[in-house]
Formats: C-alpha cells, structure tokens, sequence
C-alpha cells in the first residue's frame, strides 16, 4: 500500500499528501517557517503534476479569504502559514468555520512577535483556540502526512464540514529531513473520493452564504458550530481507524507512550513528544515508573479520552509551549478543567518552557520531570513555572 | 434621440435580482444602484459582497434579498474572496465539475474599496482575475454613522469630520480611486451614477463582456449621509455630473471616453445647497473647491480628445 522509504523534508511530505489528495485550489503567501510547502506545491503546479489553481494572494487575510472563495464554489482548497500569518488571518478563520467550509490548512507553528521570533513555539496556535476549526498536532513528517491526508476526510464528510488544521512544529517538522513512505495514487483515491460540496455558490441553484445574524438567531447558529465541533470526534475516529488499517499508521486523540506502569505522566504536544519518549525511555531503564502522554486533538478537546489515559496516574506533569500571559498556561488549564470535576485525579504541575525555538534535550525534559516530582512532594502545585530561564 | 429613450426602458428585464423588502433608507441610491447593476449582471453570477450598509440592509437571517448566489464574509477581503470564487470556477470547469458561464462580482463601499479593501482589490486587480469589483461610492462610513473615508470630498461634515468652529469638516480632497485602477493597466474602468440608469446598465454590460479585471465606480447618493431630502437623491446624482464634480467616464485599455459632456458645467453650489454636509462652506472654501473641480474636469477632457485626435 505504501511506497518505499525516502528521505524527505517535511514540508515537502505535506506537498506530497496535497499533491495525492488532488487539491483544486491554493492560496500561497510566503512566511517562515511554512514557505517549502508553497514553494512545492507551485512546483507541482507549474510542472503540470498538479491540476489547481494557485492563488498568489498579497496577504494572508487575502489567502485565507481566496479560500473562503474557493472553498464555497465547491473546490478542495488548502493553504498554509504560521505565526504572524495566523494571527492575520485571524478574524477570516472564525468565518471559513463560521460559513462550513471545509478549508484545510498547515500551520508551521512559530512564536509571535514582538521581539520578532521566527522559532519555534505554541503561541500563534494558542492565539486561535477559540476560532472553531478541528485541530490536529503531528509530531513528525511521517504523521504530518497522514494527518494531512486525513484531514481532507475528515474536513469535507458532509456530518462534519469544519475547516482543519494540522499543526507542524516549524522547523523541527517543517524543515527536518526524515524518512517516510508515501502512499499509492489510487490507494488516497479510494480513501479520500471526490469532493462535492451540498450547497455550493453556482447560479444554477442560488443561495446566500454570510448573512448576518441578529439576536434572535446567532446563539443557535453559534450552538449548531459547537455541537458539530464536539460531534466531529466520531468522524475523526472512525477515519484514523480506515486511515490506520490501509497504512498501518495508527493516531487516537491521546497517545500514551509507556505508561502501563506510570505513576507519573509527563504531557506533551508536537514535535517535542519525541524527544520526551526517549527521556521517557532512559528513565524506566533506570527502574523509574514514569510515562508519557502526547496530545494529538487540539480541537475537539478530547475530554474522555484524556481522563481515560491519565486515570492511573498520580502526578500529571504538564509541558506547554506557549504562555498566557498573565494567566495559567493554556494547555494546562484546559487539562485542569478537564480532570477537575473527577473524584480521583492526578495532581498537576505545569511547565512552560522552549518558547521562541529554545531547544530541550533529552536530559531537558529528564530534569523537568524530575522537577515536577520534587514540587510535586514539596506540595508546589499552584503555581506555574517557565523553566531554563537565564536569571 | 430624446424619443428613442421613451422606449431604452422596455430593453430592461422586468426580472428582479436584488428582491424588495430589503431594509435599506427612503430614498437610498445604493440600493437603486444595486437593483439597476443586477438587472444588466443577470441570473450567471456570484456576488461576493462586503460588510457595509448593502450587506447589512439585504441579509438578516433567515431571510435574504438575493435572487443570485451571493456571499458576504468580512469588510477588506471583498476582493480576496472574490478571486477565491473565479480561481474555484476556472479549475471545477476544467476538471468537468461546473458548468455555467459565470461571471464574479465583487460589491463594495467606499470604506471598503478606498480605505480597508485597498490592498486586497489591488492584489485581485494586480492578477487579473475575471471579474468585476463594483464601488458603491456613498462618499462616507455610513452604514456606522457617517464617518469619513478616504472617498468623502473635501469640505464635507462627517461625525469623523465635523465642521467646527476652527474646522471646514473633511480637510482632505477625495481619494482617485478609478485613476488608481487604471494605473493597474486593466482592461476596464468606469464611473457611473445611478442618475444616468442606462449609462450604468450599458456599462456593466461592457464590464461582462470583459475578459480580465474590471472596476466600476458608482456614485451612490446617499440622503441619511449627505443631509439631503430622500426625494432629492435622483436629481443630486445629476447634479454631481452636471457640475463636474462626478464625472461620468470610462478607460479601456489607454483610451479615454468622457460619456456625459457638457457645454458648460453647472456650479458646483447647485449642488452643494442641496446637501447639509456642505451647508457650512465660506464662499472662499467653495471657490478653492470650484477651482479645483474646473482643473480636473479639464485635465479629464483633454485626455479623453486626445484619444479623439489619434483616432
């Protein structure tokens, strides 16, 4: 079913899965760390191996708004960015998810300015929690391609019709060489078949897409955007499931990594997941009883699935990439509310740390473990700390 | 020709796309506008429209006024979406998926052309997408409550720019949006004015036919922004043409064509007294505009006889 290993930056294994899914439509602006995939993707274009149409849009309002465009006429449409991208597209995102249209797009997760940081972190992801798109985090090139692929499924079944995003930590994903094995043209044909939109802009059949909403009817469009949101998780199961019996690579909403005999968990998101299992690794080796958990769905937030998956634990040591300032860490607090109405639940530290492309080894997240154990027998639990700060 | 325009009327559809029943102002020229720009477009287009006073008086869920596909996102990116819609057609159509001769039209205001659209229409204009960006010019934010754009004239009073008493109102001349189209070298612009109905039918006509951008700028009168009384609005947009301050033209390609010519133009108070946003000009200032409104109307001119001579 796949084609043999090669070795392949990441950017480009996303190219590929566009290339496969048989994208319409693109709107490309460049930004770092995101630029390769465009870059490809007008390759393939240019050449022919790709029949879209590319957009070399003037913004990245513009891109994401050409593919509010191109998405409403019916065709498959993709696009990618990062960072200051993200947050200016910001207010089109709450309308591609706001309209249905299932727009899925890359982003090449880098920190937000000011001071200008091209590295990278979780800040513009965590910038647009609220916006109402499924939210998917991959961990290497090899998941950004499947989860890609997966995406368009997931995005265009007609019970679901939400936009995606699949986050890919810039550069560590984007830029990496690694090895992945593609898969077959007509294997991705037969996944992810022909895209038809229900109710596309064509005078044939008018409608009217975007019309305002005045009080009394905006809290139940808003409802319906919720209920599809949380109701998309049975879709994204049910296509990981088909996904991992033709190419032998599974994905669930959490991931555990070793933590049969846990009683600590170390909870991760993105491309630092892999450096954690060998941490994780080295540690077990050394008789300690500590295991991991990788967040994959963002959105949705898989609440069962995580209360299922930390309900051994007796310490959850939390890792976020990204801060609210002046608040709790965003992925923290929504464990916490997450756990919180449980009887029986882990005690949680949290950790933020490696913002703005500020690497952690190995020995890193050993120590940060080692860490969260020590605050956690101290009692330290109401606080969060930023660690490896030069003081 | 005065007795052929008794029949020019029976040429136009009696079909309606923009439907009655929409909420917009007594005596509203954007609205007529709109109606008169849909009967020449026809039932083969989508309109991406923008946030602003056509989108907010046709649109209020559940119910709509568009007998056409039409679709409304944000404020700036009119333009965007609209080249998102063209690309979407030009590669279903390759590819077998659609099939109907669509033509795309983008709707905005003056604020959302002039001031916050600007640099998505000149993206869209610059890649020459097949389409058509219309301008419903009201010469001010009104759908907000009369703010000023980059489009209101000089001398205006907006709740922006309010005359006062160290203040004429808006200090700043109106933003050339058609000359900054053509500077895109495309295929066609065109003024219009609601006034003129078949001047303006005629050219979205020609705008159809184009093969490439086009923009279209019409003044749009607007009594609720411009203190004018709502019986008045027809013959403001006349007055706007007939005193230069409007003119009625078109470019295609390097030739220009002033469509509506004068003799001798009107001055301009007899448009200005109409209007409340001017009532408090000083002689001086009026003048200062008249002289202004005289020199380009004659640069405008000239241009327009010097593709006359080449001919």
């Amino acid at each position: 079913m796949t084609t043999k290993r090669i070795g392949m930056e990441g950017s480009f294994a996303i190219a590929e899965a566009i290339k496969l899914a048989r994208v319409e439509a693109i709107a490309a602006y460049p930004i770092t760390p995101q630029t390769h995939i465009v870059e490809r993707l007008a390759e393939f274009v240019a050449n022919g191996e790709l029949d879209a149409e590319y957009i070399p849009v003037e913004s990245e309002h513009s891109a994401m708004s050409a593919c509010l465009g191109t998405s409403a006429v019916g065709a498959r449409t993709f696009t990618a960015t990062a960072s200051q991208g993200l947050e200016l597209m910001h207010e089109v995102l709450y309308v591609a998810s706001g309209l249905r249209l299932p727009i899925v797009m890359t982003v090449a997760n880098r920190a937000l300015s000011a001071p200008l940081s091209i590295w990278t972190d979780h800040s513009d992801a965590m910038a647009i929690r609220d916006c109402g798109w499924i939210q998917i985090f991959a961990e290497n090139a090899q998941q950004a391609f499947d989860l890609v692929l997966c995406a368009f499924r997931i995005a265009e079944d007609l019970t679901v019709l939400l936009p995606t995003i699949v986050h890919i930590d810039g550069f560590y994903i984007s830029h990496t060489i690694e090895s992945v094995e593609l898969l077959e043209q007509k294997v991705v044909d037969k996944f992810l078949p022909e895209y038809r939109h229900p109710y596309p802009l064509n005078p044939d059949k008018p409608v009217t897409m975007g019309a305002f909403g005045p009080p009394p009817i905006y809290t139940e469009t808003k409802k319906a955007h919720e209920v599809a949101l949380r109701d998309s998780k049975k879709v994204i199961l049910k296509v990981w499931q088909e996904f991992g019996k033709l190419s032998g690579s599974h994905y669930a909403p959490v991931e555990s990594y070793k933590t049969e005999d846990a009683d600590v968990l170390l909870l991760c998101m993105g491309s630092f997941s892999e450096t954690a299992m060998m941490s994780i690794d080295k540690m077990q080796a050394e008789g300690q009883k500590v295991g991991l958990i990788r967040l994959r769905l963002w959105r949705p937030f898989p609440t069962e699935e995580l209360r299922q998956a930390v309900s051994k634990a007796q310490l959850l040591i939390v890792f976020d990439r990204a801060l609210s300032l002046g608040g709790a860490p965003p992925v923290c607090s929504e464990i916490q509310a997450a756990l919180y109405p449980l009887k029986t639940k882990p005690k949680i530290v949290s950790f933020v740390g490696s913002l703005g492309g500020r690497e952690i080894s190995i020995q890193g997240f050993e120590e940060l473990i080692n860490n969260g154990m020590n605050r956690a027998k101290r009692g330290k639990l109401d606080e969060f700390e930023i660690i490896g700060v030069r003081e | 020709m005065e007795s052929l325009a008794i029949y020019v009327p029976r040429l136009v559809t009696i079909k309606e796309y923009f439907a009655p029943g929409h909420r917009a102002c007594m005596g509203c020229g954007e609205a007529l506008a709109v109606r008169l720009v849909c009967k020449a477009l026809g039932r083969n287009i989508i309109i991406a429209n923008a946030t602003g006073c056509m989108e907010i008086v046709s649109s209020p869920l559940p119910s709509t006024s568009w007998e056409v596909p039409w679709i409304h996102t944000l404020f700036e990116n009119t333009a965007a979406v609209a080249s998102g819609i063209e690309a979407g057609i030009k590669i279903l159509t390759r590819k077998g998926k659609y099939n109907n001769k669509t033509k795309v039209v983008a709707m905005a205001g003056d604020g959302g052309t002039a001031d916050i659209g600007f640099q998505a229409l000149s993206g869209a204009l610059e890649r020459g997408h097949d389409f058509i960006y219309i301008c419903f010019d009201n010469e001010a934010y009104m759908n907000t409550g009369i703010q000023r754009s980059s489009s209101t004239p000089f001398g205006a009073s907006t709740t922006t720019s309010p005359a006062g008493k160290v203040s004429i109102g808006q200090t700043t001349w109106k933003k050339d949006l058609p000359a900054i189209a053509v500077a895109h070298g495309i295929p066609y612009v065109a003024t219009a004015c609601h006034s003129y109905p078949f001047d303006l039918m005629n050219k979205i006509n020609k705008a159809v036919e184009v093969n490439g951008p086009s923009y279209i700028h019409i003044l749009s009168v607007c009594p609720t922004g411009w203190r004018l009384a709502s019986d008045l609005t027809i013959r403001a947009g006349r007055l706007a043409v007939e005193t230069g301050i409007f003119p009625i033209y078109e470019v295609e390609g390097d030739r220009y064509t002033l469509n509506l010519d004068f003799p001798k133009l009107r001055p301009i108070e007899d448009y200005f007294k109409l209007q409340g946003r001017f009532r408090h000009l000083s002689k001086e200032t009026i003048s200062q505009i008249q002289e202004r409104v005289a020199a380009k109307y004659s640069k405008l001119k000239e241009r327009a006889a010097r593709n006359n001579y080449q001919q």
